[in-house]
């Protein structure tokens, strides 16, 4: 084990990142990815721009990471990783608002929407969900085979899950998902996601007027009255409703397909979930799918304000770290035999929300949707199936949020 | 056992309050923990101990007394 800078930067033996997923399994982090853990826990890589931030890779050193406030999430900052080259510091850290912040600014936005999203708020909400999950299951049944489950239930659910908590009027639809798919596509042009963006602020922040003028019982109305009170500017209380708009919308909705996805593949898993009539089996299956998908993949991303010792390495000031919770999620270390899909095992301590203090602010509600989704989708249709070959089904090995694009399914 | 949280960490997540509700709560405003009882009996020990092991934020900590 050596620090020697010498050797950090030994260039030609840096692996680079980020590599494509193998075709080998489209649900396991790339072998090439794998290959970084035995590189130690953390490691650097080279990025397509040629710069050489550390991943890390192991669960511990992830948690004890993200846990520290020497670490920053403000992607404007020069050291910022950039692992793609669509990313990069085009845009300023305030445009995505809270996630884009250090504590304690990012804590005085956060703190203003979090009593939305409490194990309660959630719970209250769960018999809604539990009747929106059942029309779009009714309309599907009633349409024709065979069906492409992101756009019958995937991705309507938590559209209209997070535009009623908001008061977003969920007519608007079309249009956000639009232009929230041009915001997390990995093929559109910075000036095309500018615009985007610039589409989706506009229209939050003329929400934001109409809820000052008439509020109602919703988050947006209670952003409203932050800027009333002098607490919150009508530009941050319209940033914070576009990440609060999206953030739920392709985490969900990959989620809910993937996870359909994987449990045909392993029917006898899928009964239990099928069958189960303890609740908690169904809140094990949900946590072990988190686990196991891990669909916010290519890293959580930060830079080091200062010195950090950790695991005999420096990570100094000024560098980039990229926090691999795919990884972390395959740790043998926390989850024996991590690469079999378990539904009755303890994955609790997995990182598909991060973690820390940006860990997501929508688990309790993203958590409750699931719980509710795959069984009544199993019991509901308990003849579903694929109505195309896995090989056939196009990936999104290169998006910021993992799924895939379509899924037919036929009953 | 001894709790103490750290309300500056703590980033509403709820785990606590799922795995322990004996010991944990949430403020109604943003969510933030509530420690109901900072010393539990010796029956949730097992649950509080997984509470703050799951806890994102790590801001639990738990000082266990030596007997
Ligand atoms: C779970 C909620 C989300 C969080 C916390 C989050 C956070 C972030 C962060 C920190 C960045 C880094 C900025 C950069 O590298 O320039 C980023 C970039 C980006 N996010 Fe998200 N995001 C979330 C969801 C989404 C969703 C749902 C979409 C699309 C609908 C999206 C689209 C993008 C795009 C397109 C970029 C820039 C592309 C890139 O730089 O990789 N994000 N996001
Ligand atoms: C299964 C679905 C979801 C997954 C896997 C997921 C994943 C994540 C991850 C990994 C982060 C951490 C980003 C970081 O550390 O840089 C995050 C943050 C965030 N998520 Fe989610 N998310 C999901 C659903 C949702 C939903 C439904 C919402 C809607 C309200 C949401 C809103 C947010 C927000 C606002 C943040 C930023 C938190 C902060 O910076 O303090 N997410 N999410
Ligand atoms: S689990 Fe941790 S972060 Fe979540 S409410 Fe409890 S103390 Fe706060």
């Amino acid at each position: 084990m050596t620090t020697s800078p010498v050797a950090d930067d030994a260039s030609a033996e840096i692996p680079a990142f980020p590599q494509p997923r193998a075709a080998v399994c489209p649900f396991d982090p790339s072998p090439e990815l794998r290959g970084l853990a035995s590189w130690g826990p953390l490691t650097r890589v080279r990025s397509w721009n040629d710069s050489t931030p550390w991943a890390v890779t192991g669960h511990a050193e992830q948690r004890t990471l993200l846990s520290d406030p020497r670490l920053s999430a403000d992607f404007s900052h020069p050291g910022f990783p950039s692992p793609v080259p669509h990313t990069g510091g085009e845009r300023p850290s305030t445009d995505l608002s809270f996630v884009g912040m250090d504590d304690p600014e990012h804590a005085r936005l956060r703190r203003m929407v979090s009593g939305a999203f409490t194990i309660k708020r959630v719970e209250a909400m769960r018999p809604v969900v539990q009747e929106m999950v059942d029309d779009f299951i009714t309309r599907m049944l009633a349409g024709p085979k065979p069906a492409d489950l992101v756009q019958a239930l995937a991705l309507p659910l938590p559209s209209l899950v997070i535009s009623e908590l908001l008061g977003v009027p969920y007519e608007d639809h079309e249009f956000f998902q639009t232009n929230s798919k041009v915001l997390v596509s990995a093929v559109a042009t910075p000036e095309e996601r500018a615009a985007a963006h610039t589409n989706l602020y506009g229209y939050l922040d003329q929400l934001v007027g109409e809820k000052l003028a008439r509020p109602g019982d919703d988050l947006l109305s209670g952003l409203a009255q932050q800027i009333t009170a002098g607490e919150l500017t009508r530009r941050e209380a319209a940033a914070m409703g576009v990440l609060l708009l999206l953030g739920g919308h392709e985490t969900t909705a990959n989620m809910i397909t993937m996870g359909t996805l994987l449990l045909l593949q392993h029917p006898e898993q899928l009964a239990r979930v099928r069958e189960a009539d303890d609740p908690k089996v169904i809140v094990s299956a949900v946590e072990e799918l988190l686990r196991y998908l891990s669909v916010v993949h290519l890293g959580r991303r930060r830079t080091a304000l200062e010195d950090i010792e950790i695991a005999g390495r420096t990570i100094r000031a000024g560098e980039g770290v990229i926090l691999l919770g795919e990884l972390a999620n395959r740790d043998p270390a926390v989850f024996p035999d991590p690469d079999r899909l378990d539904i009755g095992r303890d994955a609790r301590h997995h990182q598909a929300f991060g973690v820390g203090t940006h860990h997501c602010l929508g688990q309790p509600l993203a958590r409750m949707e699931l719980q509710v989704v795959y069984p009544t989708l199993f019991r509901r249709v308990p003849t579903l199936r694929m109505a195309a070959d896995v090989a056939d089904i196009p990936f999104k090995y290169d998006a910021v949020i993992y799924g895939v694009y379509e899924l037919p399914v036929t009953w | 056992m001894k709790i103490t949280v750290d309300e500056e960490r703590c980033c509403g997540a709820g785990q606590c309050v799922l795995i322990a509700p004996e010991a944990f709560d949430q403020r109604e405003e943003d969510g933030i923990v509530v420690l109901l009882d900072a010393e539990p009996a010796e029956g949730h020990h097992t649950a509080v101990r997984e509470a703050a092991s799951v806890c994102p934020a790590t801001a639990i900590q738990l000082s266990e007394s030596p007997d």
